[in-house]
């Protein structure tokens, strides 16, 4: 839920709790407000009534409301000296409404110069109290909704204009790249709050730049000061196997056979820091078709060997700026891997488009996990003498020439496709 | 044939040197750039293995060096990099060849005979191997000077073996020799194996006066 809706959310809440309240306070200050001047205006009329049935008697005789709002009618003496005067709300039918409607009626008691005792009872229209709350609750509504929409809309737009810089932060962020970005700058605000979290951001982003940056450079001059030791262990070996027999040599060719694999390893990861450093430019135009037959020739033996089919489906002519020596190593690894993890008399399908290639082969019945092929050291468990670094460097190449290179597994087939994102810019 | 190896590294200078007089050359090493400098002055060599990365010096100097005096020694460069740019900056001074570490020994026979073959005063790059004759320019094989027609990657495995005959090839050093990183998988050396038969059936079926002996899970080794 956006930040906008939750102070909506909290607003709109509170404000009904506050608004109904409000309503029934107002509701019956008014009620109270009405009554009195109605009971006042009674009170009154009462007063000129009297006089003038002092003066004339025939308004005595007026027993009945009919036309007028007051009836008069004798009453004991003993009674209308215990009664008090008093006010109530009564129900009258009204000829104009057809309907009983509420009204205020004054109960009261006088007596004529002659000494009787007469009751006099006004009546006089009321507020219709159902009607006055029904018309108070449709204003309430109309206020509580203009309210909200106004807040809705101040909100909008001065949240919109006081977060900007936070936005700012965040588009910075989401752009950001450990290790491809060597700086970052947050950016400008006079605001306090965002200025301070712009520093911890950078603070916190520039330490961890300066920790990756130490760790690539560990990872490549380990890899790099390796090389030697690895050579020598490699070529002592190799000198000795020249004056060993039998079971000792055999031991021996096993013990260079690991340090080729080190060696292996080490000459991968040196690679993948490398392209990650990028340490190479993108300085040739290379011609993929040509590239996959003239690779595909290198591994023709080997394809015969495995008497594993191969077709090269050109639907396109694929000519893209790249780096020579990753482009070999790219296709070499993808072949590498349709073959290596292939079955005897199995298939291989290279199709080359015009925005990139994609390399299917035959291999185990099931699909590999996606997420997690082009990890480091991702093995699918048989092959424990790859490195499982040959995807890693296909992924890491695709990244640095702007493409993408996804699995998927179909027809029994393990596709491989490498894709140009968009324009190539570079 | 004389040969000066500049290496600082004692270990790798000592296993060269140890290989490499057995192809009885004579063979000289120096650990850095003053004493390089100073030997190639004096001296000439076949064959200089060159390790760029010495600790008083550029070993590229080394290199302009000897071309500013207009020397024609052969110079093999030996690196721990395995960069493009380095690679290039060093062809274009004049080296003849380029080899990252960690090497095999017979590749760097290799490397060597091959830069050797192509100094040779009558020009013609050929190794003869009692009735065998290889062309290395024309890449053809002739047992009692008829043609035997090899293909590319036999040809390769034949020569490996040639400028290493009588000693033990390991597997993985002609494997990459002839199939460059490719063949980095334990289950293709069955594949070598199978390459192998196929070229041991053709030189015998035309009378080549040589073996090539297995040494299971070990390599290879030319006998003449």
């Amino acid at each position: 839920m956006k930040l906008l809706n939750h102070t909506l959310l909290y607003l709109s809440a509170s404000l009904i709790f506050i608004l109904s309240m409000w309503a029934v306070v107002f509701y019956f200050s008014m009620m109270d407000e009405v009554y009195d001047s109605i009971d006042d205006g009674l009170e009154n009329y009462k007063m000129l009534i009297i006089k003038k049935a002092n003066r004339d008697s025939t308004l005595l005789q007026k027993s009945r409301f009919d036309e007028s709002n007051y009836a008069i009618r004798p009453i004991d003496a003993e009674l209308a000296l215990r009664a008090v005067e008093e006010f109530k709300d009564t129900a009258m039918y009204m000829e104009y409404e057809e309907d009983y409607e509420v009204m205020r009626m004054l109960t009261t008691y006088f007596s004529t110069r002659d000494g009787r005792y007469h009751e006099l009872k006004i009546i006089t229209s009321m507020v219709e109290g159902d009607d006055l709350v029904a018309d108070l609750l449709h204003a309430l509504l109309w206020l509580y909704v203009a309210v909200i929409a106004s807040a809705f809309i101040i909100n909008n737009w001065v949240l919109r204009k006081i977060w900007k810089p936070f936005y700012q932060l965040q588009h910075t962020l989401r752009g950001f790249r450990l290790g491809e970005d060597q700086s970052f700058k947050p950016p400008q605000t006079k605001v306090t709050e965002f200025r301070d979290m712009n520093d911890t951001v950078s603070t916190l982003l520039r330490a961890n730049i300066a920790v990756f940056q130490q760790q690539k450079q560990f990872i490549e001059n380990a890899s790099h000061e390796l090389q030697t030791p690895l050579a020598i262990a490699i070529n002592k070996l190799e000198l000795l196997l020249e004056q060993s027999q039998g079971g000792d040599a055999q031991a021996v060719a096993n013990a260079i056979q690991y340090l080729e694999r080190m060696t292996r390893l080490n000459k991968s990861l040196l690679l993948l820091s490398k392209i990650e450093n990028r340490q190479f430019a993108q300085d040739e135009s290379v011609d993929f078709n040509a590239l996959w037959k003239r690779q595909v020739d290198d591994f023709e033996e080997l394809l015969g060997y495995k008497r594993i089919g191969l077709e090269i489906i050109e639907k396109a002519r694929l000519k893209k700026r790249f780096n020579g020596g990753l482009a070999d190593v790219l296709i070499t690894n993808l072949l590498k891997n349709a073959i290596v993890h292939n079955h005897e008399g199995g298939h291989v399908r290279i199709t080359v488009g015009d925005d990139g290639f994609e390399i299917a082969n035959t291999g185990k019945a099931q699909p590999l996990d996606p997420a997690k092929i082009f990890n480091r050291f991702y093995r699918s468990g048989d092959q424990t003498s790859s490195t499982g670094l040959g995807l890693a460097v296909v992924k890491a190449i695709a990244h640095l020439h702007r493409a993408e290179v996804t699995y998927r597994y179909a027809d029994g087939l393990h596709h491989l496709r490498f894709r140009w994102l968009g324009i190539d810019t570079k | 044939m004389k040969l000066l190896i500049i290496e600082d590294e004692q270990g790798l200078r000592d296993n060269i040197v140890q290989f490499l007089q057995k192809e009885q050359y004579i063979v000289e090493a120096v650990a850095d750039f003053h004493s390089a400098m100073e030997k190639v002055s004096l001296y000439d060599y076949d064959c200089i293995l060159l390790d760029v990365g010495l600790p008083d010096g550029n070993g590229l100097g080394v290199l302009k060096a000897l071309k500013n005096r207009q020397k024609r020694d052969n110079v093999i460069i030996i690196s721990a990099k395995d960069s493009l740019d380095d690679k290039l900056e060093g062809l274009e001074l004049g080296a003849d060849d380029y080899l990252t570490k960690p090497f095999h020994l017979a590749e760097l026979n290799a490397r060597i005979k091959a830069v050797l073959r192509r100094k040779a005063l009558d020009g013609r790059n050929v190794v003869v191997l009692n009735n065998m004759e290889l062309d290395f320019d024309e890449r053809s094989l002739r047992v009692d000077a008829a043609e035997v027609h090899l293909n590319r990657k036999e040809f390769d495995i034949l020569a490996f073996f040639v400028v290493n005959k009588n000693r033990l090839v390991y597997k993985s050093a002609l494997a990459e020799h002839v199939w460059g990183d490719h063949m980095d998988n334990a289950d293709n050396f069955d594949f070598i194996y199978s390459q192998i038969k196929n070229l041991r059936k053709k030189l015998k079926d035309h009378g080549a006066n040589l073996e090539i002996q297995a040494s299971y899970g070990v390599g290879y080794k030319l006998t003449v």
